[in-house]
C-alpha cells in the first residue's frame, strides 16, 4: 500500500520560503498570486493491507517524526 | 568536571566544543555515539552543532529520535545539566527538552558572523559569570536559527525568566538591527523551566581565545565549572 | 568466476547498438583517435569499452592538449612530498605534518545547475584531499561571473554561493578565503574553482597505486545512479546554447553522506587495512579503477553487477561512466575485509567487494558472470593522444604612459567609485554564507588579511602552534593583455599575499581555465601563461604540486579571459606572530615598501574611471618580488609590523582604504617627493609592493636600507577619515558604505 503525506505550516506561522516564492511569482508576471504557503510531500510504501491500521500507524509516524506539530499540520492519503 | 559530548551522524562542531572545554578545564570530553543507549556518569552533557542527518526532513528531527536522546531526557529530568548549541538546540527543541522551535532564517540564507548578545540573567549555572544586561560578542553559523514559539509559550517563558540571551546591537539595544535570523523577540537562547538545560544558536565554543574569535564565550564554560565544582 | 585474460571479444549485451561513426563522434573521439583505439583493441569495441576510451582520452582526464606545456612547470623542492599526478599535492610543513591540497574547476556543471554544480565541485575537491589521508581544514574558492547586468549573472551568483556554502558548511570545513570577479567575457562560461587544504601525518599519506595480485577491490560510499553520465566528456567540449538541455546529467551532491564517508575513511586509514585508495570523480568508476591499476602496473577484474545501484535497470556502460558523488574505491590488504566492512556499516555507508587485482595488465569487466569489457591497460595510457597544438603568442601591447591617462576630475569620487565597483566591492554577502569559523582555528578571516590563516594545532602539548596561510589569485585582464606577464603576476601575487601575513610561501596548485585549445591564439595564451608561471615559480622557489586544466571555456566562439588561478599555501612557525591587514590603532607610521613607477596600463583605475581596458600590464620583477617579500617576512617575524597589505588591484589608495575600513582607523598621508604623477602614484598597479603600519619606524627604515628595499614614510594612522594631503579627504563611513553596499544591493534587486 502506498501513502501520501502532506506536511504544511500551521496558519500564522511565518513561512519565509512561501513568501519568497510569492514575490518571485509576482515579479515573473503573475500579479494575481497572493499569499503562498509551501510544505513537504512525502511518499511512503507500506507493507500493510488494512487501511485503518495503516492510517493509525501513519498518524503515529507524523506525530513522532514527519511533522513537528508545534508549527506544522499534516494530512494523510492512502492510495491503492 | 566530566563532560559528555554527543556525536550524531553529521555532527561537526563536537570537536570545537571539546577543544574549548579542554582549554578551560584541562580535561578531555567523553564522545558519545548516537547509537549508545547508555553512557558513563557525567556532570555535563553537550549536544553540539552540526548537520545531524544532513538537516534532512527538519533540523534535529531525526537525531531527536535516536537512542542516546532517550537517555539524555532521562538524565536531564534528574537534573544533569545539558548545553545544547546550534544544531544541538534544534535537537533539544525537537526532543521536547526546550520550548519552541528553530525555523529557517528569515532571509533564507546561511549566516556565519559575529553577533552581539544581551545576557538576560546571571541566575543560572550557565550564565553566573556574566552580569544581567551584559553585552557579549560570539559568532553564529546556521541556516535555521529563527526562534519561534506560540504566544502562550512565549508569555510563559518570558514570565519565568527562561530567555537566556537575546540578539542585540553592539550597545545592547534589542531591536531588528542585531537580529541575524528573524527570531521572535530576538531570542538567541532559552532555558528549560529549571534552568538546567540551555539551548542557544550562537557558538560560545568559538569565542574562547583572543586570536580565534575573542574570549566572550569563555565565561559560559567557566560558569559551568564553578557551578558544578 | 572465470577470468578473461585473452583477447577474445566480450559478449555484446542485448539491445547494444552497433558502433557507428556517429556514436564515435558523440563520444567526443576524433576519427584518428578512434583509429588508435581500433589498433589497441584489434577489434571493434563494445559500447562500454568505447565509453571507457572516450572518458579516459577526454581532455579532462588525459590532459592531451596541455600535457606538453604542464611539464614545463617546476614541481620539485626539498619540502615537496608529492607533486602533480596524484589526487592532490603534498608538502612537508614540519613537525611530522604534511599539508595536502589542490584546486579544481567545476565550471560547466555550475553554469548548467549552479547550486549542484558548485556543491559537487566542493565535494569532489574535498574527496581528492581526504583520499590521501588528510583531514580537510580549509576551503577556498575562486569565482568568475559575467557582467552584473547580464540577465543570468544574479541567478548564477546566488546558486553558486549557496551551493558552495551548502556543501562546505554541512561538511564542517571552514571556507576561509577566495576571490570573486565579474567580467562580460564570462557571461556564458562562469568559473567555479574550488580548493581544499588538509593536514595529515607526513608518514601516513595514502596513494592510488594498486599493489598485490589477488587483493580485493572495494567500493564504498553512496550507491551509483545515472548522474552525470558523460560529465567528463561534457567538460571537454565547447558550449552551445542547447547545452542547457543537458540538465539531467548534472550530479547531485549529498554532503551528509560525504561527511560520513570522510569520517569512515579516516577511521579506516588509522588501521593498516588500506593498500591504495582513490575517489571516484570525473568518469567515476572508469578513471578510478583504471588509474589504480595503471599506477600499480597491474590488471583488474571488476564484477559490475556487484556495484551498489540506486536505480533499476542500470547497465555496465552506465555503471562505468556514472559520476554519482560520494564514492570511493579501495584496495584492501587480504583478510581486512571484515574490519573495513564494520567501519563502513557503522557509518551507514554501502560497502561491496566488486573485484580484485590481477597480474594481466588488463581491465576485465564482468556482468552476471559474462565478460562485457576487456581492455589492455598500458597502451590506453602510453598510446593516449597527446597534442602539440599550434600556438601563437600574444604580443606585448604598447606601454601606456601615465601622462596619456587623465587624472580624476574628482579625487574623492574616484576612490568611492573604485571601492564600490564589482571587482573591489566587499564580498561579505558571499562569505557570510560560508561557515568560516568552524574548527575554531581561523586566525585571519576573509577580508581581514591578504591570505587566510588557520592554526595547525601542535601535536606537542605546550608548543607553539603553526599557521597555514592560503590564498587564491589571478588577474585575468593582465593575462589577457599579455599571458606571460599575467602568468608571472598571478604567481607573484599569491606569493606576496602569503608573505603579507608573515608566512613562508611553500607551494602552488594551479587551475588553468582557458578557451578552445584548437585555436592557435588560445593555445598561445596557455603557453604564454605557463611560461610566465614557470619562471615565477622557479624564481620564488614556489613549486606546483597539483592542478587542474579546464579548456573549451567558450560559448558560440567567444572565449573567457584566460584565467590561470593560482592557489597557494605557506606556513608560519608561530601563528602568534602573524599579522593581518586591518588598521586598528592610531599613531602608527604608514610605510610604502617597493618601487612605484606609476603603472596605469590595464589598471582598475583605467577600466573603472577612464572606461578603457588597454596598455601593457605591469611588469613583474621577480628579483624585486623576492627581495621585498623576504624583507616583509623578516620584519613581521621581528614583530615590527602591526598590519600589512600587498598592493594589487587599485594600487596604493585602494589598499589604504581597505586597511582603514577593515580596522576602523583612518590615515593621513602625503605623497613623498616623486616624479610620478599623483594619479599614477596612488592608483598605479606596480608589482612587488606592500603598505605596512609600524610602531618602530626607524628600525624598519634602517632594515629596509640594509636590505636594499625601497621604503618611504607616507604618514600616520589615526582618526576616522582617509586623507591624502591636497587630494583626498573622505570619512571612513562613506568609503565603507560604498564598499559594502554594492553586492547586497545588486543581489537584492531581484528579490
Amino acid at each position: 500500500m502506498k501513502a501520501r503525506v502532506h506536511v504544511t505550516l500551521k496558519n500564522g506561522v511565518l513561512d519565509p520560503q512561501g513568501k519568497a516564492i510569492g514575490h518571485s511569482l509576482n515579479r515573473l508576471g503573475f500579479p494575481e498570486v497572493g499569499d503562498v504557503r509551501q510544505g513537504k510531500y512525502i511518499e511512503l510504501e507500506l507493507a500493510e493491507t488494512d487501511a485503518a491500521k495503516a492510517k493509525a500507524r501513519l498518524d503515529e509516524m507524523c506525530r513522532k517524526l514527519l511533522a513537528n506539530t508545534v508549527i506544522e499540520n499534516y494530512s494523510i492519503e492512502l492510495v491503492g | 568536571m566530566k563532560t559528555s559530548v554527543l556525536v550524531f551522524p553529521g555532527s561537526n562542531r563536537e570537536g570545537d566544543v571539546a577543544q574549548a572545554i579542554e582549554l578551560i578545564t584541562g580535561r578531555k570530553s567523553n564522545m558519545v555515539w548516537h547509537g549508545d543507549g547508555d553512557f558513563e556518569k557525567t556532570d555535563l552533557i553537550v549536544i553540539p552543532g552540526g548537520f545531524s542527518y544532513g538537516d534532512y526532513l527538519r533540523c534535529g528531527a531525526m537525531a531527536a529520535q535516536s537512542p542516546v536522546m532517550t537517555e539524555v531526557k532521562k538524565r536531564a529530568a534528574q537534573g544533569v545539566p545539558v548545553l545544547a548549541i546550534c544544531n544541538g538546540f534544534q535537537i533539544a527543541a525537537e526532543a521536547g527538552l526546550l520550548p519552541g522551535v528553530l525555523m529557517r532564517n528569515e532571509n533564507l540564507k546561511f549566516v556565519c558572523a559575529d553577533v552581539h548578545l544581551k545576557v538576560e540573567t546571571s541566575q543560572s549555572l550557565f550564565t553566573n559569570r556574566y552580569q544581567a544586561g551584559q553585552v557579549i560578542k560570539v559568532p553564529v553559523a546556521h541556516a535555521e536559527g529563527n526562534y519561534f514559539a506560540d504566544t502562550e509559550t512565549l508569555k510563559r517563558i518570558e514570565d519565568r525568566g527562561q530567555v537566556a540571551f537575546r540578539y542585540c546591537a553592539p550597545d545592547g539595544t534589542v531591536d531588528g538591527t542585531g537580529n541575524p535570523n528573524g527570531s521572535i523577540r530576538n531570542i538567541a537562547g532559552v532555558f528549560n523551566e529549571t534552568k538546567t538545560v540551555l539551548g542557544l544558536m550562537p557558538h560560545p565554543e568559538n569565542a574562547v581565545e583572543p586570536m580565534f574569535g575573542g574570549t566572550d564565550g569563555k565565561a559560559l564554560f567557566e560558569g559551568i565549572v564553578d557551578a558544578l565544582s | 568466476m572465470t577470468i578473461a585474460t585473452e583477447k577474445n571479444p566480450p559478449v555484446k549485451l542485448p539491445n547494444e547498438p552497433a558502433i557507428t561513426p556517429k556514436i564515435v563522434a558523440d563520444h567526443g573521439l576524433a576519427p584518428d583517435e578512434y583509429e588508435r583505439l581500433l589498433k589497441i583493441m584489434g577489434r571493434t569495441p563494445t559500447m562500454v569499452e568505447l565509453g571507457i576510451f572516450s572518458a579516459m582520452w577526454s581532455e579532462h582526464c588525459s590532459y592531451k592538449s596541455s600535457k606538453v606545456w604542464l611539464k614545463k612547470l617546476p614541481t620539485q623542492a626539498p619540502w615537496v612530498i608529492q607533486g602533480p599526478g596524484e589526487n592532490a599535492g603534498v608538502i612537508d610543513i614540519g613537525d611530522g605534518q604534511a599539508a595536502i591540497f589542490k584546486m579544481e574547476s567545476h565550471n560547466h556543471p555550475s553554469y548548467i545547475e549552479p547550486y549542484q554544480g558548485a556543491a559537487t565541485g566542493v565535494g569532489g575537491i574535498l574527496r581528492d584531499v581526504f583520499t590521501m589521508g588528510a583531514r580537510p581544514v580549509a576551503n577556498l574558492n575562486a569565482l568568475r561571473f559575467g557582467d552584473p547586468s547580464h540577465p543570468k549573472t544574479r541567478h548564477l551568483v546566488s546558486g553558486v554561493v549557496a551551493g558552495i556554502g551548502g556543501y562546505g558548511n554541512c561538511m564542517g570545513i571552514p571556507t576561509v578565503g577566495g576571490e570573486t570577479n565579474f567580467h562580460a567575457a564570462y557571461n556564458g562560461n562562469i568559473l567555479v574553482n574550488a580548493m581544499t587544504v588538509g593536514i595529515a601525518p607526513a608518514d601516513r599519506i595514502f596513494y592510488a597505486a594498486a599493489a598485490g595480485v589477488g587483493n580485493p577491490l572495494v567500493y564504498v560510499g553512496s550507491k551509483t545512479g545515472r548522474d552525470g553520465i558523460h560529465g567528463a566528456t561534457m567538460a571537454s567540449t565547447e558550449f552551445s546554447e542547447d547545452s542547457e538541455e543537458k540538465r539531467p546529467t548534472v550530479q547531485v551532491g549529498d554532503p551528509f553522506v560525504e561527511k560520513l564517508l570522510l569520517e569512515a575513511c579516516l577511521e579506516l586509514m588509522a588501521t593498516d587495512a588500506i593498500v591504495a585508495i582513490q575517489d571516484m570523480g570525473a568518469a567515476g568508476l572508469t578513471s578510478s579503477s583504471f588509474e589504480m591499476a595503471a599506477k600499480g602496473g597491474l590488471g583488474v577484474v571488476v564484477e559490475l553487477d556487484k556495484v551498489p545501484m540506486r536505480e533499476q535497470g542500470m547497465n555496465p556502460y552506465e555503471l562505468m561512466l556514472s559520476e554519482s558523488q560520494e564514492r570511493m574505491l579501495i584496495v584492501l590488504k587480504p583478510g581486512r575485509e571484515d574490519l573495513a566492512r564494520k567501519i563502513f556499516e557503522k557509518w551507514e555507508l554501502d560497502f561491496s567487494i566488486i573485484g580484485r587485482l590481477t597480474d594481466t595488465e588488463r581491465m576485465v569487466l564482468t556482468w552476471h558472470g559474462k565478460v562485457v569489457g576487456n581492455i589492455p591497460i598500458p597502451p590506453l595510457v602510453t598510446e593516449a593522444p597527446v597534442y602539440e597544438r599550434p600556438w601563437t603568442l600574444t604580443p606585448l601591447p604598447a606601454v601606456l604612459e601615465a601622462s596619456q591617462v587623465p587624472t580624476p576630475r574628482d579625487w574623492n569620487a574616484s576612490l568611492i567609485s573604485l571601492m564600490g565597483c564589482p571587482d573591489l566591492a566587499s564580498k561579505a554577502w558571499i562569505w557570510h554564507q560560508y561557515d568560516h569559523l568552524i574548527m575554531g582555528n581561523t586566525a585571519i578571516r576573509p577580508q581581514d588579511g591578504d591570505a587566510a590563516l588557520v592554526r595547525v594545532p601542535s601535536i606537542v602539548t605546550g608548543a607553539v602552534h603553526k599557521g597555514l596561510a592560503m590564498t587564491s589569485d589571478c588577474t585575468p585582464r593582465y593575462v589577457q593583455a599579455h599571458p606571460e606577464t599575467g602568468g608571472r603576476q598571478a604567481v607573484a601575487e599569491a606569493w606576496r599575499n602569503i608573505t603579507a601575513t608573515g608566512a613562508r610561501p611553500l607551494a602552488v596548485t594551479d587551475n588553468m581555465n582557458f578557451g578552445n585549445p584548437q585555436k592557435p591564439e588560445i593555445m598561445g595564451q596557455f603557453a604564454g601563461a605557463i611560461m610566465g608561471m614557470a619562471e615565477a615559480c622557479k624564481a620564488l622557489d614556489f613549486p606546483v604540486v597539483s592542478g587542474n586544466v579546464s579548456l573549451y571555456n567558450e560559448t558560440e566562439g567567444r572565449p573567457i579571459l584566460p584565467t590561470p588561478t593560482i592557489g597557494a599555501v605557506g606556513v608560519i612557525d608561530d601563528i602568534a606572530k602573524a599579522v593581518g591587514s586591518r588598521l586598528t590603532q592610531g599613531g602608527l607610521a604608514i610605510v610604502l615598501v617597493g618601487e612605484t613607477r606609476g603603472w596605469l596600463g590595464q589598471s582598475l583605475y583605467l577600466r573603472e574611471i577612464c572606461g578603457r581596458e588597454d596598455g601593457a600590464p605591469p611588469p613583474v620583477d621577480l628579483a624585486a618580488e623576492r627581495r621585498n617579500g623576504d624583507f616583509i617576512r623578516s620584519e613581521i617575524d621581528a614583530r615590527r609590523i602591526a598590519a600589512c597589505h600587498d598592493l594589487s588591484d587599485g594600487g596604493l589608495l585602494v589598499a589604504l582604504a581597505e586597511m582603514c575600513i577593515a580596522g576602523g582607523t583612518g590615515v593621513e598621508i602625503a605623497l613623498p617627493p616623486t616624479s610620478v604623477p599623483s594619479h599614477a602614484f596612488l592608483y598605479g598597479e606596480d608589482q612587488a609592493r606592500y603598505v605596512i603600519a609600524t610602531g618602530t619606524l626607524d628600525e624598519v627604515l634602517d632594515a629596509a636600507k640594509g636590505a636594499g628595499v625601497p621604503a618611504v614614510l607616507l604618514g600616520y594612522s589615526g582618526g576616522v577619515s582617509l586623507t591624502v594631503k591636497g587630494l583626498v579627504s573622505l570619512e571612513l563611513d562613506d568609503i565603507k558604505a560604498a564598499h559594502e553596499a554594492w553586492l547586497p544591493t545588486y543581489m537584492d534587486a531581484a528579490e
